[in-house]
């Protein structure tokens, strides 16, 4: 074992010794900051790039002026700008779907870090835990099964709503057997197959139109109504991202165990419980409006650890921006690649994210960037 | 410096009693090392000890009762080091340490939080695997990175659940010097639950045997180690020997039970 067995401290020599223990660690720090900017301005990139392309092209330099012109107009509403079809195309077609894209993949990137945090699995993601089939029976049931109370928006109200009353289903049977990680997956886990059986049972009884629908509602999609549909994910991101990132150390600490986690002072069952419950809110709410997103809850946590390490501080904002990135450059590609046919978003996220992965998983080293 | 009063502990899961009335003091700048065969709830009164379980009875620190404790000032008084070192996916051997810090300061890393992690990888010796991550480590590193998160808490009471069941003996002797290095120059109050007999005869101050849930009996290791207590307790023939001044229990063979025993 590289290390003296000498215990014999003093202060005095620490702070004289250990200056380069206490740099490192802020330099360590320092990155995981640079990595977080640098995001963000690939973010800020892609929605350039996402609002240029499309049937009708614009450079970039015109896209960020019309989208600065935009904000500043709609902060002092005093202020006018002369009506432009490239200004309506981008704020009223391509904007709307660019932020649904960002938020969308923001809230898929926390709910699967979240999940991997608290149950100490890499595995737990929305899918996983059997919220999105949960969804996607909801979502059957309006187009097969008929049921539409909420008349053009049952296929999002009812996914809404199984995916939440999964989730009570998950955590009432998970409750009763302790809240463990292994409780919490394996009722997932039963819960996914039973609703996807229902599911599949539905489409054995629907007619070939019907089933269509369903499959691409499944296989995900960011095309969006208009600026009201992004409200309602935004606003719900905005209220559960910020309390996720203030519980971060929280879930980074029960990621080492449960006796550790409570031996250091935390209430791991009403964290576990809260945090989650956030997760489904998020994971919920974007799969009501866009459908079954694969790999972004997976992928984004995933890919943020391996550059900037396991402290949740970080990696919640880093798997929202990364998932936000993901989205929005899956998209972008979904919708350009083979135009004017839009491909399902949710197979690009896999082409997109899957291979820049492998790449970071192959490289992997002892220590981290 | 504080001084520990264990009163009449008792747990019980459904329909199975564990622990049973366990009484023993421990003193500041004491190691307390429970013993006891499989399931004679060493590893149970740890976690009651931590208030994992709700047991019965009372854990006084210097006359204040842990279980009535909120559970912030249970964690400034009382660190744990688990059977098996464990951290969060992907975190450096700094942020496990730093962890420790937790019951000290909130949201934020602070300065004195960062200089307190680094005195303790320094203390420990392992300042040198300090951005490794913990994931990498051998098994005997990974339990020295959990003593020094343990110990970066500041706690003046110290819990350790089977510290080196998983170590080889080399690693078995260097973590268990450091405890015992810890607990003397800063006067703490330390209870190791501990297999090996000889282990806990070298590094225990006093010994507390258990048997099926019970306080068998306490005292020095070589008022305890006797063949016949040993017989008794883990019912196996044994040979008593001295080794550097210490009691060291060599096993002979399982005592075979009869066969009325085993109809009973």
């Amino acid at each position: 074992m590289n290390r003296t067995t000498d215990t014999h401290c003093s202060s005095d020599v620490y702070n004289k010794n250990n200056i380069s223990i206490q740099e490192k660690f802020r330099q360590y720090h320092s990155r995981k900051i640079l990595f977080l900017t640098g995001v963000s301005a690939v973010i800020v990139l892609l929605v350039g790039v996402a609002a240029a392309f499309g049937s009708y092209d614009l450079n970039l330099s015109e896209v960020y002026r019309i989208i600065g012109g935009g904000i500043i107009v709609r902060i002092f509403p005093e202020l006018t700008l002369p009506e432009s079809v490239a200004g309506t195309i981008i704020w009223e077609l391509r904007l709307p779907r660019i932020c649904m894209a960002v938020v969308s993949g923001a809230s898929l990137g926390v709910a699967g870090a979240i999940m991997q945090g608290v149950l100490r699995n890499p595995l737990a993601e929305p899918f996983t835990l059997g919220i999105s089939s949960a969804a996607a029976m909801g979502a059957s049931l309006s187009i097969i099964g008929g049921i539409r109370f909420f008349g053009s928006y049952s296929v999002v109200i009812n996914a809404f709503i199984c995916a939440f009353l999964a989730t009570i289903v998950i955590y009432t049977i998970a409750k009763s057997k302790g809240m463990t990680p292994e409780t919490i997956i394996l009722s997932g886990i039963a819960i996914m197959f039973l609703l996807d059986a229902v599911t599949a049972f539905m489409q054995y009884l629907g007619t070939a139109q019907q089933v269509q629908a369903v499959v691409f509602w499944m296989m995900g999609s960011i095309s969006v109504a208009g600026w009201d549909t992004v409200l309602i994910v935004f606003l719900i991101a905005t209220v559960s991202i910020p309390y996720l990132i203030y519980k971060a150390s929280d879930i980074t600490i029960i990621g080492a165990g449960d006796e550790t986690a409570h031996s250091l002072g935390i209430n791991v069952e009403k964290i576990r419980m809260q945090t989650l419950a956030f997760g489904a809110l998020l994971t919920a709410a974007v799969t009501a409006f866009c459908g079954i997103i694969g790999f972004v809850g997976l992928l984004s946590p995933h890919i943020t650890r391996m550059i900037i390490g396991g402290d949740n501080r970080y990696v919640i904002p880093g798997s929202a921006m990364v998932g936000a990135a993901l989205l929005l450059g899956a998209d972008t590609v979904a919708r350009t690649v083979l135009a004017p046919m839009i491909l399902p978003v949710g197979i690009m996220t896999a082409f997109v994210g899957v291979p820049f992965f492998m790449y970071l998983f192959m490289r992997k080293g002892k220590e981290p960037w | 410096m504080v001084k520990v009063d264990i009163n009449q502990v008792s747990f019980s899961y459904p329909g199975a009693d564990v622990l049973h009335d366990v009484t023993f003091q421990i003193g500041p700048g004491e190691i307390t090392g429970i013993v006891g065969p499989n399931g004679s709830g060493k590893s149970t009164l740890i976690k009651c000890i931590d208030t994992i379980l709700k047991p019965k009875g009372s854990i006084l620190l210097d006359g204040t009762n842990v279980l009535k404790m909120d559970s912030v000032e249970r964690a400034r008084n009382i660190g744990l080091v688990p059977q098996y070192g464990t951290s969060a996916m992907d975190s450096t051997v700094f942020e496990t340490v730093l962890m420790g810090r937790r019951p000290h300061s909130a949201w934020r890393i602070r300065d004195e939080d960062i200089d307190k992690v680094a005195e303790t990888l320094e203390c420990l010796g392992i300042k040198d695997m300090a951005m490794r991550t913990f994931a990498s480590l051998s098994g005997g590193q990974k339990q020295i990175t959990m003593l020094a998160r343990a110990i970066c808490q500041e706690p003046e009471f110290l819990l350790l659940d089977e510290p080196t069941s998983a170590l080889d003996i080399k690693n078995q002797l260097e973590v268990l010097d450091i405890l015992r290095t810890l607990v003397k120059e800063r006067s703490m109050a330390a209870i190791i639950a501990i297999h090996d007999l000889n282990l806990g005869a070298r590094y225990a101050d006093s010994i507390v045997m258990l048997r099926e849930g019970m306080v068998f009996s306490t005292g020095k290791a070589d008022e305890l180690y006797t063949p016949e207590i040993i017989e008794e307790v883990y019912g196996v023939k044994a040979v008593v020997l001295e080794v550097l001044g210490k009691p060291h229990v060599v096993p002979v063979s399982p005592i075979k039970k009869e066969p009325s025993d085993q109809a009973e």
